[in-house]
């Protein structure tokens, strides 16, 4: 994220209705995740999974008005922001610091990022951990983790004026949550039947749309994370464009190489490892370099992928791979690629300048390592106060009918309408135990 | 030659399917049927609309076996399916008049013999 030098003390008219409209597509990436996430989990967990996407756009929303906000963007404390805009005490039409946009437009632009945040950890946990769990965690980690993050990379504090460049949210939102999502499936622990059963997913139509549908919202979350329509904003744009077009490209001949097959749940996932990649890289690299980006930054993403699987750690929807490590991917590739010609910033060690690769990899050692750590504690602490997943009995028969009381799929045969009509008026709770 | 039917919970079917092989039990069909065998209803509710479904997802397991191999089989398909909470399905056992293998013509235990390849 940038900060132009100039402080603008008016609105632009121009900038704040590309803004409002990023706002509306990164909004809309939350459910697109849940469609991602929910043709990669078996059917009779769809609708939790999705859910999960759903709650953190509850959850994050409110946590984010009450004290989120402040904490991330309230004056440019080295570790954590003030209390200044609790509430969103004072967030009103006023342009904010250093950009042409109302206050109100800018936090709400953020809100979508901590919202898809906390969603994408979900993909650690789904099909076992309980949903009144999830929620909870899911409110703490909006603040204490992501709230965090946010104020280091975007809100002034020690990374951001250290030095360290994220246009879009490589260290809050792709480490933030690969990170994480690794402590939480340590602690949460594997479903009962990972390494014993297949476990596949139910419906590939919507694992390519959700990534159709991530891949249009991330014009706006790399777009918009310029805060204008300036020279930045335009290169993030278009190069959101490229660098997953050429991560597919990787993904079908590793594909190929691997299993002879250019699979499509292969492609759904580097579509999402090359927006991941240029999220942070997005406003700082020329398209030429954006391409080397994609061909090559999708390779120790895929080998994350193709390893995790082979150990205990059930962290089901390869969060790590295709946000932590393509995060951690494109934070480095700042350092090395850099063009002050194309970003009027900063250059990166092949144009001269050794100490921004300094800078970013501090920002890739310092967030993971916070995130991971944070997120393994927290979820200790809450598996101290409550039951962190739900018993054997519920996983088996799913989380939707246990945790929602529907199904996905639901035929109608053998369900009898309870009115009082039908004189069936008690209903009978299923057994769980 | 016996028909054995095995029906059971479609979380277990995996695990049957492991001890049929583990018992040489090689020639199967399954099929997914809904049932109601004593379990609890459920309650689900979509808007505004409250349902009692009262059948529940079950595999059905259809194996047709020469006499010795009645046994395994249904030791099998317990072993595979039971959880100890009510639901855990049904097995029955019925007597096959003809088992014709369609490619050979063989019939009876000839048919329902796993041919080596």
């Amino acid at each position: 994220v940038i900060e132009p030098i100039l402080a603008a003390t008016k609105v632009d008219t121009g900038d704040t209705a590309w803004m409002l409209t990023a706002t509306a597509l990164v909004l809309m990436m939350t459910p697109a995740l849940g469609l991602f996430y929910a043709g990669l989990v078996r059917s009779k967990n769809t609708l939790n999974t999705f859910m999960m996407c759903i709650a953190a756009i509850a959850v994050a929303m409110v946590t984010w008005w009450l004290v989120g906000y402040s904490l991330a963007f309230d004056g440019t404390g080295d570790i954590i922001g003030g209390l200044n805009n609790v509430a969103l005490h004072q967030v009103g039409f006023e342009p904010r610091t250093g950009t042409t946009i109302p206050e109100l437009v800018f936090m709400a632009f953020q809100a979508t990022f901590c919202i898809i945040t906390v969603a994408l950890i979900s993909g650690a946990v789904v099909e076992r951990m309980r949903f009144g769990t999830f929620l909870l965690f899911a409110a703490l980690w909006s603040v204490l983790v992501y709230a965090v993050l946010a104020h280091w990379a975007f809100g002034g504090g020690w990374l951001a004026s250290n030095g360290t460049l994220d246009f879009a949210g490589g260290v809050p939102v792709e480490m933030g949550s690969g990170f994480s999502a690794l402590a939480a499936a340590l602690v949460v622990g594997a479903r009962k039947d990972y390494g014993r059963q297949a476990l596949l997913p139910h419906n590939a139509v919507y694992v390519l749309l959700g990534a159709g549908l991530l891949w249009f919202g991330w014009f706006g979350f790399n777009g918009g994370s310029g805060f204008s329509t300036g020279n930045n904003s335009v290169l993030a744009f278009t190069n959101t464009l490229i660098t997953p077009a050429c991560s597919l490209v990787t993904w079908f001949a590793l594909d190929l190489i691997r299993g002879r097959r250019v699979t499509a749940i292969g492609a759904a996932t580097a579509i999402i490892v090359g927006c991941v990649l240029i999220t942070p890289a997005g406003g700082f690299i020329s398209p030429a370099w954006a391409m080397v980006l994609g061909f090559l930054g999708a390779l120790p993403c895929y080998a994350v992928i193709v390893w995790r699987p082979r150990t205990r750690v059930d962290e089901t929807l390869d969060v790590l791979a295709a946000h932590g490590m393509a995060g951690f991917t494109g934070i480095l590739f700042i350092g090395f690629f850099a063009q002050a010609a194309w970003n009027g910033i900063s250059d990166g060690w092949a144009y001269g300048n050794l100490s921004q690769l300094g800078d970013q990899a501090l920002a890739a050692m310092v967030a993971p390592a916070y995130a991971f750590g944070m997120t393994f504690l927290l979820l200790k602490l809450i598996g101290l106060v409550m039951p962190l997943r739900g018993s054997e009995r519920e996983e088996a028969l799913g989380m939707d009918v246990t945790y929602h009381g529907e199904e996905a799929y639901a035929t109608g045969e053998g369900a009898i309408l309870v009115s009082p009509e039908s004189g069936v008026e008690e209903p009978v709770p299923v057994r769980a135990g | 030659v016996k028909l054995v039917i095995g029906i059971v919970r479609p979380e277990k079917a995996n695990d049957v399917l492991e001890a049929l092989y583990r018992a040489e039990v090689r020639g199967l069909s399954m099929s997914r049927v809904q049932g109601h065998g004593g379990e609890l209803d459920r309650v689900e509710t979509y808007r505004g609309t409250t349902v009692q479904v009262g059948v529940s997802e079950k595999v059905r397991f259809e194996i047709a076996v020469s006499d010795s191999f009645v046994q395994p089989t249904i030791d099998a398909l317990c072993e595979g399916a039971r959880t100890g909470e009510v639901g855990d399905g049904k097995i029955f056992v019925v007597p096959l008049e003809r088992a014709v293998r369609i490619r050979t013509a063989e019939t009876d235990v000839e048919a329902v013999t796993p041919v080596d390849t």
